[in-house]
């Protein structure tokens, strides 16, 4: 395939860096055709099952449509419109930004704390780091699934407390008892055990993203400071946490966006419910669009979940990537 | 601060140390192992006692999962199409990552940009409309319903880990591979693939996982019941048999056996996986 027919600025082979630096020896040429068999598997695809179904849903989302027929009930703004005044989708944005608030000032410190813990020399250190990870390569209905289980109404959890909780000063087991409800049943409680389980699930991908920043760190920043007196909070706080700037940003861009689409674990635990409780903008995308046929409707809220993942991820490229990897690692 | 108080507060805080990964450890391993134990016990042991080793051990469950046809049918789906979309990934990737890396054209950042965009559209966003599109493709009820579009949604992030790795293999090669007369196809097959090895391992990988552990997709596309994969098989023993605690649990460790044997061979890949993934994407 190493044809010459099309010399215009084809076939130079690119160099490594970005900066282009003189090429050595004759130019690698590739011909047009040669190039649009490379590209055109992947391009063809990605126009086809990426590209075009979300151009599309910006169209249907401006129509009444049961997803049959032509589009002929044009409404305008109106799918959007409801999508806004509805309590529903309004409740499920909302429970995804809880889940995203808990993620950062709970799960994140969680897994910063036991990255740092194994950073240090520990016997046994790989084994805790296989562990801590584990879950995160278990799909999300299988930690529903199981999480169901151990979260029933007198299932595992709730034995654990009633034996654990009167060995702790001042707990009775009456108090334990109060304490005690049906986690995923209970409208209060059931969104705050689904981000337990989530935790469960996800901290350990954190932990080793955090775990691979610590280990960039330098040692000698740490003694040179340990040299000039700090101790070793101080240090922490100093040198290794701002060093660990990216990282966390990093992991707290994950924890936003992952939050916002929260589906597979709700589905197979509490479908959205009970009364709702638990309802993420993707199980409302499915229960209220799909479900029901409305797929205009459904466009329209797809748009949305899209609008919201993209200002997060712009905000993301503007103000975390360009900063951090550019030029380090692309 | 005394000199003689150190040893004592490292020992200390050792301790705390580890008391705190070792609490974290039983965190991730209780549930585990109240699985794989539960689906030794009937479900009546369960109900009794929860903890503890079961009395006497129940095989009943792992048996009858393990000679039920529609428990390996699932594998096979689940298999076929988790392998089938490694498969197409990373031919279509690295071809078009070495075109856009290798190559000097119009219109290269332009197609590069374009696929980075594929970062944003998460696939729950996009399912809507993309089930629209499978089904005026005809391709509601087949398991190329889930390989196509996973493939697709896969192709960014494989491009934008296999792209630098490209360019980051010396010009030098490539002239002397064309010195040798060695067109494009036969630079990117004899030269590159051999040399991007670890990247490409890490896409599959991932990829293997992330097939095996989706549920969204496959439970809008996979109408029929013998197409299911396993997440939507757990899924329906879980919420069909939903008492029957003990064979719940059977069905859904056999069913992650298989990832856990991935993890166990490739944890390297996956760790880097996710953290260039999560750098770059």
């Amino acid at each position: 395939m190493q044809t010459t027919h099309e010399p215009l600025e084809i076939g130079q082979p690119v160099s490594p860096t970005p900066a282009p630096r003189p090429l050595k020896g004759t130019p690698g040429r590739a011909s047009w055709m040669a190039l649009a068999a490379l590209i055109s598997p992947a391009l063809v695809l990605y126009v086809l099952f990426v590209i075009y179904p979300i151009v599309q849903s910006l169209r249907f989302s401006v129509y009444r449509w049961n997803g049959l027929g032509p589009l002929v009930d044009f409404v305008g703004l109106d799918n959007f419109v409801e999508a806004f005044n509805s309590p529903d989708f309004r409740a499920a944005v909302l429970h995804c930004a809880i889940i995203a608030v808990l993620s950062l000032t709970l799960q994140l410190p969680f897994a910063l704390a036991l990255a740092v813990i194994l950073n240090q020399k520990l016997a046994g250190r790989g084994l805790f780091r296989t562990m801590f990870f584990a879950p995160y390569v278990l799909s999300e209905v299988v930690t529903g699934v199981v999480w169901r289980q151990l979260l029933r109404p007198d299932g595992m959890v709730d034995r654990v407390l009633e034996t654990v909780g009167p060995l702790m000063p001042g707990v009775s087991s009456e108090s334990v008892q109060e304490f005690i409800r049906p986690w995923l049943g209970d409208p209060g409680v059931a969104l705050y055990s689904l981000f337990f389980v989530l935790t469960w699930k996800y901290f350990g991908l954190h932990m080793i993203l955090l775990l691979a920043g610590l280990q960039g760190i330098p040692d000698e920043l740490k003694e040179a400071a340990a040299i000039d007196g700090a101790g070793r909070w101080q240090s922490f706080r100093y040198v290794t946490l701002p060093l660990l700037g990216p990282t966390v940003r990093i992991s707290i861009f994950l924890m936003v966006i992952g939050s916002f689409h929260v589906f597979d674990l709700v589905w197979v635990t509490t479908k959205g419910g009970p009364i709702g409780a638990t309802q993420t903008m993707a199980t409302y995308l499915i229960d209220f669009g799909f479900g029901r046929g409305r797929f205009g409707y459904g466009g329209a809220v797809s748009i949305l979940i899209f609008a919201i993942s993209m200002v997060l991820a712009l905000l993301y490229q503007r103000f975390v990537l360009r900063r951090d990897v550019e030029g380090a690692l692309t | 601060m005394a000199v003689a108080t150190v040893p004592a507060r490292r020992i200390l805080s050792r301790t705390v140390v580890y008391a705190v990964a070792l609490a974290v450890l039983a965190l991730i391993l209780v549930p585990l192992v109240y699985a794989v134990l539960g689906g030794f016990r009937t479900t009546g042991q369960i109900a009794e006692h929860p903890v503890g080793l079961p009395e006497p051990w129940i095989f009943t469950n792992y048996l009858g999962t393990l000679q039920s046809p529609a428990f390996w049918r699932q594998v096979w789906n689940s298999a076929f199409i988790a392998l089938a979309t490694t498969f197409l990934i990373l031919p279509f990737a690295s071809l078009a990552a070495f075109a856009l890396a290798r190559y000097r054209f119009r219109g290269r950042e332009a197609i590069y940009t374009f696929f980075t965009i594929g970062l944003l559209f998460p696939l729950v966003a996009a399912t809507l409309p993309l089930w629209l599109t499978l089904r005026d493709l005809g391709l509601l009820g087949s398991p190329w319903g889930i390989i196509l579009p996973q493939v697709a949604f896969g192709l960014p992030l494989s491009i934008v880990i296999l792209r630098p790795f490209f360019r980051s293999i010396p010009a030098d090669l490539e002239d002397a591979a064309i010195i040798d007369g060695c067109g494009p196809f036969r630079f990117y097959w004899n030269v590159m693939l051999p040399l991007s090895r670890p990247a490409l391992s890490t896409i599959a990988v991932l990829t293997i996982v992330g097939s095996w552990n989706a549920f969204l997709l496959p439970l809008l596309v996979l109408t029929r019941q013998d197409q299911w994969t396993l997440p939507l098989g757990v899924n329906n023993i879980s919420t069909q048999y939903g008492t029957d605690t003990a064979l719940v649990l059977a069905y859904t460790v056999l069913s992650i056996v298989p990832a856990l044997i991935l993890y166990a061979f490739a944890e390297r890949h996956i760790v880097s996986g996710v953290t260039t993934g999560a750098v770059k994407g």
